[in-house]
């Protein structure tokens, strides 16, 4: 059984008047198999974890671990964190002029796998992971993330989940900006991850609407940079009602 | 890292800036002119000389000729009329002169011009492709190149420089009414070789040219690109892309002269450097004369630094003296790996020289894609995988195309 197992993460950047801590002390153990929600207020550091996890050179780490199934994640690269199984689906996925989408998909599958992808199938698999999303065929000849709408660039994170195949899936507000049938046709793509078993998936949202078609195991809420309360998936119902306002000190 | 800047002239400030032309001309630009007496002997401290490392460029700005000549092989189809001129008839097709002294010392010691003739109502199913290959960076060359396509017609024409030498040359470009031409002029010399070379094109009524100059090879590569109208509604694309190397030196000077109403132009440039002491030169002049209204212009210069010990410099100049144009602006920018792209794709497991292999691939290919002619654009590609497995390692997987 893998874990992503995380311990008093603490997590600072650099800003205008000196460091600044943004996590202060996350404690989240994700077992394969698993959909864990980390839900939370604007600025409370829900994409800085995720960040963290995946290595940007950003966030510094001051304290705690990171680790998947007991290996160090944090003293690994970037690259090496990714081939060791994390996946990251980002918010704001970064455009790349004149790096094809195909090209890229290739490149990543290579670096993933560590051998081609072979091409007859490879072919295939990506004509099929496409059209599942509704992305059109032409998609694959245009620029990685270049003039994609919102919906596009969304549409396309989760087509690399799928093709990459990761063991932990962090998606960081792939909802934010999708309408009702992008919504529905990204949580699919995310479900069929999950339908592949022993796959575990930490899905970071402002807010509940992602979770009526992806059913969380877990949900937490993120304030101040740790969690302030676990629960099921009845926790999400709680949030939709009443909100993050209790979590959040007044003044 | 980007510096953009767009410059609308306000119908305030542009009587002073006009007076001030009309005095003046355009002060960056000497007259054209085929006589070598009107140029000096540059010592670097002349405006369009003082990037250029004049000292590496051993004897080639004296007046002497020689007999040695590149080798040349042509293909091209039928329709097309290939004949050699003297200096003297060259001279009298009118087109534009010389711009400085090296492009001066090439018509005059050329020996005449091989002049490339599509006749007017022809449409090419193949380009022109013209192989200049050099034997010895020992050897100095002067030659003169015209290309002249008649009215309503359509070219691909394409110039390769290979081997070495020291190569001083002119090409001049008429282009008829109504006419339309690529060019592409690829520098893939040997490390060793010198190229100053000066492109001189003249867009017809209603004509469209696009340019392509890709430098890659060369010790020292030195390309004044010129254009200039010879009616209204002419289009003009010029792009240029450059790969430069430790110790190598390549300079593009453009300078586009909107001297008829309603023209456009349109000119992108892209560079990548590394290693220590390559340096790139781009200086984008455009002019915009007071009778050319309604025009609309922009350059834009982007160089990519790849190492510590580069020096790209950039420096787009824009006059105006007519207010009544539809837009001009221009926009530089130097700077070292976007980290960001860096990062996207390194989270998708690709090491960090692969990344940056991609992004530069990209980087060019995002340009080559424009050219639109299959077989420019492979050419380029492949002239730029090379460079990127010389200079950051080989792609993982099979380039795409």
């Amino acid at each position: 059984m893998a874990t992503l197992e995380i311990r008093d993460l603490h997590v600072s950047v650099e800003a205008e008047d000196g460091r600044k801590e943004i996590l202060r002390g996350v404690d989240l153990t994700v077992r394969d198999g698993e959909t864990h929600a980390i839900m939370g207020p604007n600025g409370s550091g829900k994409s800085t974890l995720a960040y963290s996890i995946a290595g940007h050179p950003k966030y510094a780490v001051t304290q705690g671990t990171v680790s998947l199934d007991g290996v160090d994640v944090l003293s690994m690269t970037v690259d090496e964190r990714a081939r060791a199984g994390l996946f990251l689906a980002m918010q704001y996925p970064v455009e790349v002029p004149g790096v094809s989408v195909s090209n890229f998909l290739r490149t990543a599958k290579t670096a993933i796998d560590g051998t081609p992808p072979k091409l007859r199938t490879w072919v295939g698999d990506v004509r099929d992971a496409m059209t599942a999303l509704s992305i059109d065929a032409t998609f694959a000849e245009r620029s990685l993330n270049e003039g994609f709408s919102g919906g596009e660039k969304k549409r396309h994170e989760i087509l690399q989940l799928e093709l990459l195949d990761p063991r932990f899936a962090i998606l960081d507000e792939t909802d934010s900006g999708l309408d009702i049938d992008a919504l529905r046709v990204v949580s699919e793509g995310v479900n069929r991850f999950r339908a592949k078993g022993d796959r575990g998936v930490l899905l970071i949202t402002h807010y509940t609407r992602i979770l009526r078609y992806i059913t969380p195991d877990f949900v937490h809420v993120f304030v101040d940079g740790r969690i302030a309360e676990e629960g099921g998936p009845e926790l999400a119902d709680r949030l939709e009602s009443e909100g993050y306002e209790r979590f959040v000190k007044v003044g | 890292m980007t510096q953009t800047q767009q410059v609308r002239p306000s119908e305030a400030d542009v009587p002073v800036v006009a007076r001030a032309i009309e005095t003046v001309a355009s002060h960056l630009h000497p007259t054209p002119s085929y006589d070598l007496a009107d140029y000096d002997v540059p010592t670097g401290r002349e405006e369009v000389w003082r990037f250029t490392p004049i000292k590496r460029l051993r004897g080639l700005l004296e007046d002497t000729p020689s007999d040695d000549h590149l080798e040349w092989k042509l293909d091209a189809p039928a329709a097309v009329e290939v004949s050699e001129l003297t200096v003297e008839a060259a001279r009298a097709l009118g087109g534009p002169a010389p711009v400085d002294r090296s492009s001066a010392l090439a018509v005059k010691h050329s020996g005449g011009a091989m002049l490339i003739d599509i006749p007017a109502d022809t449409e090419l199913d193949q380009p022109v492709v013209v192989r200049l290959a050099g034997v010895s960076a020992e050897q100095v060359v002067h030659g003169h190149v015209l290309v002249r396509i008649g009215r309503h017609s359509r070219a691909i024409v394409v110039l390769e420089h290979t081997g070495s030498a020291q190569y001083v040359a002119e090409v001049t470009v008429l282009v008829g009414d109504s006419a339309r031409l690529e060019l592409a002029s690829l520098q893939l010399w040997d490390d060793d070789a010198v190229h100053l070379g000066h492109v001189a094109v003249r867009v017809g009524r209603d004509a469209e040219v696009r340019t392509f100059q890709a430098s890659l090879g060369g010790s020292v590569v030195r390309m004044v690109e010129t254009a200039d109208y010879a009616g209204p509604g002419g289009r003009l694309e010029m792009y240029g892309l450059y790969f430069v190397d430790a110790g190598q030196h390549i300079e593009h000077r453009l300078f586009i002269d909107h001297n008829q109403p309603r023209t456009r132009s349109n000119a992108d440039y892209r560079g990548a450097l590394q290693g220590k002491g390559a340096h790139s030169v781009w200086v984008g002049d455009v002019l915009i004369r007071k009778q050319a209204e309604g025009i609309q212009t922009y350059e834009s210069n982007r160089n990519l630094v790849l190492t510590e010990g580069c020096q790209a410099d950039s420096v787009p100049n824009l006059e105006i003296e007519t207010g009544e144009i539809e837009g001009a602006g221009h926009a530089s920018a130097t700077g070292r790996f976007d980290d960001e792209q860096l990062f996207y794709l390194q989270s998708r497991g690709i090491t960090p020289v692969e990344a940056k292999r991609l992004v530069v691939h990209g980087f060019f290919a995002d340009l080559i894609r424009r050219i639109g002619v299959g077989s420019i654009e492979r050419r380029l590609l492949d002239a730029v995988e090379a460079e990127l497995a010389k200079n950051i390692g080989l792609p993982a997987v099979g380039v795409e195309r």
